[in-house]
């Protein structure tokens, strides 16, 4: 009995293959691959391998010997010549800015060049060889595993001794940007708690027709193009936007008072929140009406006012909806990016902002992916304090 | 492919372009059905792919036979880098800021194109002498320039109008907020010269330490009334509907839309930052020998120089500017709408691609450090 039982189950096991095969191709191995890049950089310590071993005699203050330059430059050479020298050079870059055209100078200067010193035919083609900086750059981003990007992703840098030392003032922008990114994610999620439960009320309790058409009017923006409403939205709250207009009209303002309502942090929650309200409701009116309206009548019938029917019957049931549909929220809204992009102006801006500008313009993939890191750090946080305060067994979305 | 670069397939090396075959596929720029026939060139969308389709695709294909494949996308050398280290790649042919030309030539992401196979000039002289100073790179082909400027609504100035990049910075004679990209790019060169830097030492001032605080105090001293932008497509929109009172803005933006809608809008060429852009094709492409069919007739002087009769965009070989004719749908004579064009020159800063490499990460971080403060 036991064997044809085992395969019947093996076969039906087999039948989530497709699907743990699509989840580990489009979604596992390519976070995977991410966060492997934001400790693992191999690319500097792959092209100089004998200069870094040089260096590692090095005492790290005064500049290297004769030796080391001649290494450096046999190997610059070659890079040279294989066209690889430009990766290594924007790496060290972002270690010491400017060396991007030091080291590709020099790769130039060397094509021509036969000496007898080569310190000094370096020091020539750039006097930064003769700088600590310098040397101290390729060491560092000759780290085959280094912490630098998570350093960079908490505002936190080395010094010329290796300590570990906070970042200029005018340079902390990770930190300040990941607290207001969880911020603008509580906000909303609260905001979107607050707007959405009477709404998934209402149409859980209404007639049926009542009840489509008022979902229609859910769905229908769930739809449309988040391009499409994110532009809406700066027609409607621009200076000389309808709400101003309007209020202009109306005599509230003078037409010099015009109020900045978009291209701010204003803007940006206003935004979220009309495109994330769907996720709220639509779990809080799934959950909602499965709860049978007898359950209130039986409250009132034993003398319970609305409110303490509400509170001590109805909410409680409706709170794995809350759950899943804050849960929702908040997940959607700290990944967001076109729209703070747009509509985020000085004050709006996000995280997700930084991580594509590190993906798709500096190609600092390291840096994207620890930022990434990170930021799933805080949000596991989150959701660990979530689940000891809610329950996340508890959570449902019907 | 592999075997004609001459290094083999290692195990690692394998899974590691499968590992960025996932990440690509993620990234979803994957595409399947690009057959090997034609080519695929990738440009920027809206006007001036549609220039570039009348100017560089459509004639390219009826002369040769070989079909162009268009796709759009943002800028940038990310999803180069992902097709060509994965070994997977499907553009041939990619339209890049000429910042990015040099950097995806230097780390290799790009093919190397002789320049000595480009047509020469109508009057014979070739094409490595026929470019501006620094307009070419040893992996592009084409090239237009474009600029960054500062334009205005007529209707917001009845009487003294902005002439000068210091009047964008005058809030005293021009009050009123002001559009520009959120990005330090452009924004720095500005303000120092507006701060009084001649063009020739905007960049060696941004070498310094104190060029740079300078440029960020100038910044500082509009920094309320600035309204931010993110796309090209924002600026035109915002002066129309008077929501600012004048903004930094693509030229060629402003020009389709004072010509094509008619828009009471005044570009002031004063302090623009020229750049310009170029195509290249993408490293180890299976459709090598048509792609540089490509990239050869869009080296053209005539073809460069047709794209000006769709967009303000004009040819980066000297003997260009002498084709530009009138614009195809409006007749409008293009030659005072270009940013080469000679009184347009007047005071103008070459963007310095190779400085900007150099310093664009750090300048980013102060300047999303300076926006927060």
């Amino acid at each position: 009995m036991a064997r044809p039982l085992s395969s019947a189950r093996l076969r039906a096991a087999a039948l989530t293959l497709p699907l743990l095969a699509f989840v580990g191709v489009t979604f596992i191995a390519p976070l995977g691959s991410m966060l492997v890049r934001s400790f693992h950089e191999p690319q500097v310590a792959d092209a100089l391998p004998r200069t870094l071993k040089s260096l590692e005699a090095w005492d790290g203050i005064a500049v290297p010997g004769e030796d080391t330059f001649r290494i450096l430059a046999t190997e610059v050479r070659l890079l040279d010549e294989q066209r690889r020298l430009g990766g290594v050079a924007t790496r060290i870059n972002r270690l010491e800015s400017g060396m991007r055209s030091t080291i590709m100078d020099t790769g130039r200067a060397l094509r021509s060049a036969e000496s007898d010193s080569w310190r000094e035919a370096l020091i020539t083609a750039d006097p930064v060889w003769g700088e600590q900086k310098a040397w101290l750059a390729v060491q560092r981003a000759g780290e085959r595993y280094t912490l630098r990007h998570y350093l960079n992703a908490l505002d936190l840098d080395r010094d010329s001794s290796g300590d570990i030392v906070p970042q200029p003032t005018d340079r902390r922008i990770y930190v300040p940007l990941l607290l207001r990114t969880l911020g603008v994610g509580l906000v909303i999620t609260a905001i979107c708690l607050i707007l959405g439960y009477p709404v998934a009320y209402l149409i859980a309790n209404a007639s049926p027709s009542k009840s489509n058409l008022l979902l229609l009017l859910v769905l229908v923006p769930f739809w449309t193009s988040l391009l499409v409403r994110t532009t809406s939205w700066i027609v409607l709250l621009q200076n000389q936007g309808v709400v101003n207009d309007l209020l202009v009209a109306a005599g509230i303002i003078g037409e010099t008072g015009r109020i900045s309502l978009v291209h701010n942090m204003f803007g940006t929650l206003v935004a979220m929140t009309q495109i994330l309200l769907p996720f709220m409701i639509l779990p809080l009116y799934a959950v909602m009406r499965s709860i049978p309206p007898a359950y209130l009548r039986a409250a009132a019938s034993l003398g319970a006012t609305f409110r303490q029917g509400f509170v001590r019957v109805y909410w409680p049931q409706t709170l794995p909806g809350v759950a899943a549909g804050s849960l929702l929220v908040f997940i959607l809204s700290i990944g967001y990016y076109i729209t703070p992009a747009l509509v985020g102006g000085r004050t709006g801006q996000l995280i997700s902002n930084m991580i594509a500008y590190h993906m798709q313009e500096s190609l600092n993939w390291g840096l994207a992916a620890a930022l990434g890191v990170v930021l799933l750090l805080g949000v596991l946080l989150l959701y660990l304090v979530y689940n000891r305060l809610v329950g996340i067994e508890r959570m449902r979305l019907s | 492919m592999i075997g004609n670069l001459g290094h083999r397939t290692t195990p690692a090396r394998g899974w590691a372009s499968v590992r960025l075959a996932m990440l690509a596929s993620a990234l979803g720029i994957w595409s399947v059905g690009c057959g090997t026939e034609g080519v695929t060139v990738v440009s920027w969308g809206g006007s001036y792919e549609e220039a570039c389709r009348k100017a560089l695709f459509e004639p390219f294909s009826s002369e040769t036979g070989i079909e162009v494949h268009v796709e759009s996308f943002n800028g940038g050398l990310a999803q180069v880098r992902a097709q060509v280290e994965s070994g997977n790649v499907y553009w041939d042919i990619v339209d890049l800021e000429f910042a990015d030309v040099v950097k995806g030539c230097d780390e290799g992401l790009l093919e190397l194109i002789d320049i000595d196979q480009f047509p020469p000039a109508p009057d014979g002289t070739a094409a490595r002498d026929d470019y501006f100073e620094g307009t070419y790179s040893e992996c592009g082909g084409g090239g237009t320039y474009y600029s960054g400027v500062y334009a205005y609504n007529q209707e917001t100035f009845p009487d003294e109008r902005p002439s000068t990049i210091e009047d964008f910075f005058n809030l005293d004679k021009f009050p009123g907020r002001r559009g520009m990209r959120r990005s330090p790019i452009v924004n720095l060169e500005l303000a120092l010269m507006a701060d009084g830097v001649p063009t020739d030492e905007v960049y060696t001032a941004l070498s310094t330490p104190d060029g740079v605080d300078r440029a960020f105090r100038k910044l500082d001293t509009i920094k309320a009334e600035v309204v931010w932008w993110e796309t090209g497509a924002q600026p035109p929109q915002m002066l129309a509907d008077q929501e600012v009172v004048m903004s930094t803005a693509y030229n060629g933006r402003i020009f389709n839309a004072q010509v094509l809608e008619g828009q009471p809008f005044t570009i002031v060429w004063d302090g623009q930052v020229l750049d310009y852009g170029q195509m290249a094709i993408v490293r180890d492409t299976p459709r090598l020998e048509a792609a540089k069919q490509f990239l050869l007739f869009a080296s053209r002087v005539e073809s460069m120089a047709a794209i000006g009769r769709y967009i303000a965009y004009s040819p980066t070989r000297r003997s260009g500017m002498d084709l530009i004719g009138t614009h195809a749908a409006t007749g409008v004579d293009m030659r005072p709408h270009m940013p080469s064009a000679p009184e347009n020159l007047a005071r103008a800063l070459r963007n310095d691609p190779e400085w900007w490499t150099n310093h664009a990460d750090e300048m980013t971080e102060r300047f999303s450090a300076w926006l927060a403060r």
